[in-house]
């Protein structure tokens, strides 16, 4: 009992705990916070180079002014803890309470913050994917999430151990081994796969989407700046994945309307031989060539051409079902 | 009321081993079945199986046209398990029954022997787990180097693409099957009888079955470095899985064998703490590390399942020329992707909650107060649990499954979180205001909340689609399920075992080697892996041996610190060895001074752990009460438990038939 005495009379004259705590957390957060998002916050990746990585860039930024007064509060209190209530003080054991094993409030308060900050990050994270088309991210061959751009221009990435093509099916179909797409454009990438899966990462541009064999997985996004892209892939794909990368370019609009072209005229006699265009592609059990499947006959060239006409990008995926 | 020792062992035991009568062996350890005799016949049984399958399948088309027959692959692997089960003695139980025979009666073994025994004894079993994990543990690190090693340039390789992938793939897998049973088997099945009150498991042959399996698992999985390794990663995707090579059926063998055990492990578990526990623990009194264990089980015995289906559909397209996973004949890839992560994260929660239910042990013994909301603390792990099963597809955002699943498991995984959350809130209140002693396995409980903060919180920016896009299958996630997983589990593993071994072996380990080898693995832990968090972000795939030049500083800084956190556990090695083994010093019986019931056994603890069932009297956290309530009444006098201010009470008779208790009746009989 002795020692209960002992401990109220140390009440008294201990100091506040709790507000010390809550007081460095609140100025260690103040600075963090605003360090991060102006100084750090633009040069995040995946840069601002399309929508879909501006986007990404903004979550991120976002999430971590959400995740750094978190990880500062909790270092913060675990100092605090740890140095003022070690054995090595000397301090007085630690006498049974009531709120020793629970404290409603606490817990409450806790329990209501956690649900709070975590509904928060859902509703957000659910506007920033809806909103702008799928963020970027694979939608299989249906998606729902679809552009508000009139013009999309599609380009269909073909995934093989261990390569990626592009083809270009409003421009005949052209399969070409380097990604150039128009500035100022919303692209759907319509990607598959001839083998196994693969993952179809255009880092700068904020684009991931799983190569499946058989599938025709969409992901849009709209370029805003020029500049150089790498395409890893980002599934692995056996013993040359780490090998399966190239680089593409986005280049000014009439500048690609050029190269387009001109790679459609002088890749014409290849262009012959390929199979024609298709939402997927069944190889034969070797590998090349071989069949495509009965319901993506349809070729592509009712859908309306890029620069010609408009392409909308819901008959483009309504197609590939 | 006088009760003599022996009837009382017969009025406590619930169903106990063995019957009396048949406790004592005379025969030498060495001769019968043991750990030889099992690899013996395991030989033999590979060597039937592989010549079974070269038999019948050589002539098959696939055969002749792959140059591999999986079919004998899959016989030999499988045979030899099963050899190894029958070689150990694991059957002899159960086929005896089978055939109508009583089976020989259970032996209590003495001597180093009983430790290469198919053990029915809970404490020799879990001691045999903690080499098992530890081998497994080892080899993984060892493999781990090797892919740090050749991400040391990227352009200069000192393996071949095929070699690395199969050692990154092998990494994977050893370490994730190592994972699953790393505390549920040594820890848990060291502790849970004695924490609950028990004197066993419930099932102690299916605890040895798992074992057993455990270890079988484990040299299945590397008979595929012979085999040419395999190229598909822990996560083995279809396709890939079915073009590659003979490698990939000592995954899937290894994965459905490891996959049982674990199955059994799982109902082990929850039948021990649900039937089991002693008189008087009820489930507001369980500690908490039962309370993580119940949350595992449900897991083990409701998600491997899915696994081990998985893997035999793969084993089938492979043998069998089924198509399960093949889409041109109307399978789909999408379909082994959905099998596996309805599994695999379940299991991220297999590998998480029994770490916290350690850390969560050992605060409150080293800040002398009781552990803070302890329901919530249960609650948050259940609730784990129960979530885990609901979010898989976060594995698969970018997939191309249907995308308006998407919010959905966007959600279920952001409000896992908040139980999650609970682990911090225990820890936090428990601190408050308490007297904090640095001993080592609390630096390793602290360390763990420190590195499972940046894991969990990387977890966020994983389930949020739109980051996803840039963060999936980058080393951003390699780091975040390192830092969950290496800085919680194995964090908590050593944390355990720094703080039961006293107990379970009855000797101290070295303070100052355990000193650097905490300091050294807390350091290069985040050393190593905190830089790869910036290398996902800045563009690098996982599995990869080529990667931008840019990216070279922090993959060599993060290389150099992986070299050092492997030679922390050479220190660890050194001290294990010659702590236990070279140059033992004695352990008190209680050295930290603890409430939880584990402690207050004699050490070394007996066969039967409990002379009597004990009657529980209070949970195990009550510390700072003026008056220290004794934890349980254990029926045994009161010199035994000198110092741990438990034995003194005369608890309340007639709580449960299953216990007579009369403290007076004890007194007098000594």
């Amino acid at each position: 009992m002795s020692r209960q005495h002992a401990s109220t009379a140390n009440g008294a004259s201990e100091p506040r705990h709790a507000r010390r705590v809550v007081a460095m957390w609140l100025v260690a957060s103040a600075i963090v916070d605003p360090l991060f998002y102006f100084v750090a916050g633009p040069h995040m990746p995946p840069g601002d180079m399309t929508s879909s990585a501006a986007g990404a860039q903004f979550d991120f930024n976002v999430l971590t002014m959400a995740a750094l007064p978190v990880i500062v509060g909790v270092w913060i209190y675990g100092a605090y803890t740890l140095l003022t209530w070690r054995a090595g003080r000397g301090g007085p054991d630690p006498v049974m309470t009531p709120t020793s094993r629970s404290n409603i409030r606490i817990q409450t308060a806790w329990i209501g913050t956690t649900t709070v900050v975590v509904l928060s990050a859902f509703v957000f994270g659910t506007v920033e994917l809806v909103v702008p088309a799928g963020a970027g991210g694979g939608e299989g061959p249906q998606p729902i999430w679809t552009p508000t751009s009139k013009t999309v221009l599609p380009v269909q990435v073909i995934g093989q151990q261990w390569k990626f093509t592009y083809r270009y099916p409003t421009y005949g179909g052209f399969e070409s081994d380097k990604l150039v797409i128009p500035n100022d454009t919303t692209i759907a990438f319509h990607v598959t796969s001839l083998d196994v899966i693969h993952d179809f990462w255009a880092y700068q541009l904020g684009v991931k989407a799983d190569a499946n064999p058989g599938t025709d997985n969409v992901a849009f996004t709209t370029t805003r700046a020029v500049g150089k892209v790498t395409v890893r892939c980002d599934e692995l794909c056996g013993i040359w994945h780490g090998a399966m990368y190239n680089y593409g370019e986005v280049v000014p609009k009439a500048q690609f309307q050029q190269w387009a072209t001109s790679t459609e005229a002088s890749l014409a006699s290849a262009t012959k031989l390929l199979p024609p265009f298709a939402w997927s592609y069944t190889p034969s059990a070797n590998g090349a060539g071989g069949s495509f499947y009965p319901d993506n006959v349809d070729a592509f060239s009712k859908t309306e051409v890029y620069g010609a006409g408009a392409v909308s990008a819901k008959t483009a995926a309504s197609k590939s079902s | 009321m006088a009760i003599s020792a022996h009837e009382s062992v017969d009025v406590g035991r619930p169903g106990g081993t063995p019957p009396p009568g048949a406790a004592v062996s005379q025969r030498s350890a060495w001769l019968g079945q043991h750990m030889g005799t099992a690899a013996l016949a395991a030989v033999v049984g590979y060597t039937i199986g592989h010549y079974v399958g070269s038999s019948f399948a050589n002539g098959y088309e696939h055969v002749a046209a792959s140059g591999q027959n999986d079919v004998a692959n899959v016989l030999a692997l499988t045979l030899a398990v099963v050899g190894w089960l029958l070689g150990s003695g694991a059957l002899n139980y159960p086929m005896a029954k089978l055939v109508g025979r009583e089976p020989a009666p259970e032996i209590e073994e003495k001597g180093v022997g009983r430790y290469f025994r198919y053990s029915l004894d809970h404490k020799v079993v879990a001691m045999q787990y903690v080499i098992a994990v530890l081998l497994f543990l080892f080899t993984g690190g060892l493999l781990a180097m090797a892919v740090r090693t050749e991400l040391l340039s990227p352009t200069t390789h000192y393996f071949g693409p095929g070699t690395y992938i199969a050692i990154v793939s092998e990494h994977g897998t050893v370490m994730m099957m190592m994972a699953t049973s790393v505390i549920t088997g040594p820890i848990a099945g060291w502790l849970l009888p004695l924490m609950i009150g028990s004197r066993r498991m419930a099932f102690p042959r299916v605890e040895a079955f798992s074992l057993w399996t455990f270890i079988a698992g484990y040299m299945v999985i590397l008979t595929a470095l012979p085999f040419g390794g395999f190229p598909t990663g822990w996560t083995g995707y279809a396709p890939l899985q079915t073009q590659a090579a003979g490698g990939m059926d000592s995954y899937l063998v290894g994965f459905v064998v490891v996959g049982s055990g674990m199955i059994a492990a799982g109902f082990n578990i929850a039948v021990t703490i649900i039937n089991y526990r002693a008189p008087g623990m009820t489930w507001s009194r369980l500690p908490i590390f039962v309370w993580s264990l119940l949350a595992v089980a449900s897991l083990l015995a409701l998600a491997t399942p899915t696994l081990a289906t998985g893997c035999l559909f793969g084993i089938l397209d492979r043998t069998a020329q089924t198509s399960f996973f093949v889409d041109q004949h109307g399978g789909s890839s999408f379909l082994w992707e959905n099998l596996f992560w309805f599994f695999g994260h379940p299991e991220v929660y297999i590998m998480a909650l029994p770490g916290f239910g350690i850390v969560g042990e050992i605060l409150p013994v080293f800040t002398r107060k009781p552990l803070f909301g302890y329901r919530v603390g249960a609650a948050g792990m259940l609730g784990v649990a129960l979530l885990s099963f609901f979010v898989w597809q976060h594995h698969l955002f970018q997939s191309g499954i249907n995308p308006d699943m998407r919010p959905l498991f966007m959600l279920t995984t952001e409000l896992i979180s908040i139980p999650t959350g609970f682990i911090y809130l225990t820890a936090m209140g428990t601190l408050w205001k308490s007297k904090i002693r640095f001993e080592v396995p609390m630096l390793f409980a602290l360390a763990l909340y420190f590195n499972f903060l940046l894991g969990g919180i990387s977890g966020v920016y994983l389930s949020d689609v739109p980051v996803n896009v840039t963060v999936h299958g980058s080393f951003f996630v390699m780091a975040h399920f390192h830092y969950t997983i290496m800085g919680g589990l194995i964090f908590a593993f050593f944390g355990g075992l720094y703080f039961w071994l006293p107990k379970m072996t009855g000797k101290v380990m070295n303070k100052k080697l355990s000193l650097i080898h905490f300091w050294m693995m807390f350091i290069f832990f985040n050393a190593t892996f905190f830089p790869l968090f910036i290398v996902g972000l800045l563009g690098q795939p996982r599995r990869v041996f080529e990667y931008a030049q840019r990216l070279q500083g922090l993959n060599d800084f993060s290389t150099i610190s992986a070299y050092l956190l492997a030679s922390s556990f050479i220190v660890f090695t050194i001290n294990f060895a010659w702590s236990i083994f070279i140059d033992p010093k004695p352990a008190a019986s209680n050295p930290w001074d603890s409430l939880g019931l584990e402690w207050q056994v004699p050490t070394p603890v007996p066969f039967d752990n409990f002379e009597r069932i004990p009657l529980i009297l209070a949970d195990p956290y009550h510390y700072g009460e003026p008056v220290p309530t004794p934890v349980a009444d254990l029926g045994v006098p009161a010199v035994a438990l000198a110092g741990s201010g438990a034995g003194g009470g005369s608890g309340p008779s007639g709580l449960s038939g299953a216990v007579v208790v009369d403290g007076e009746g004890r007194a007098s009989d000594v």
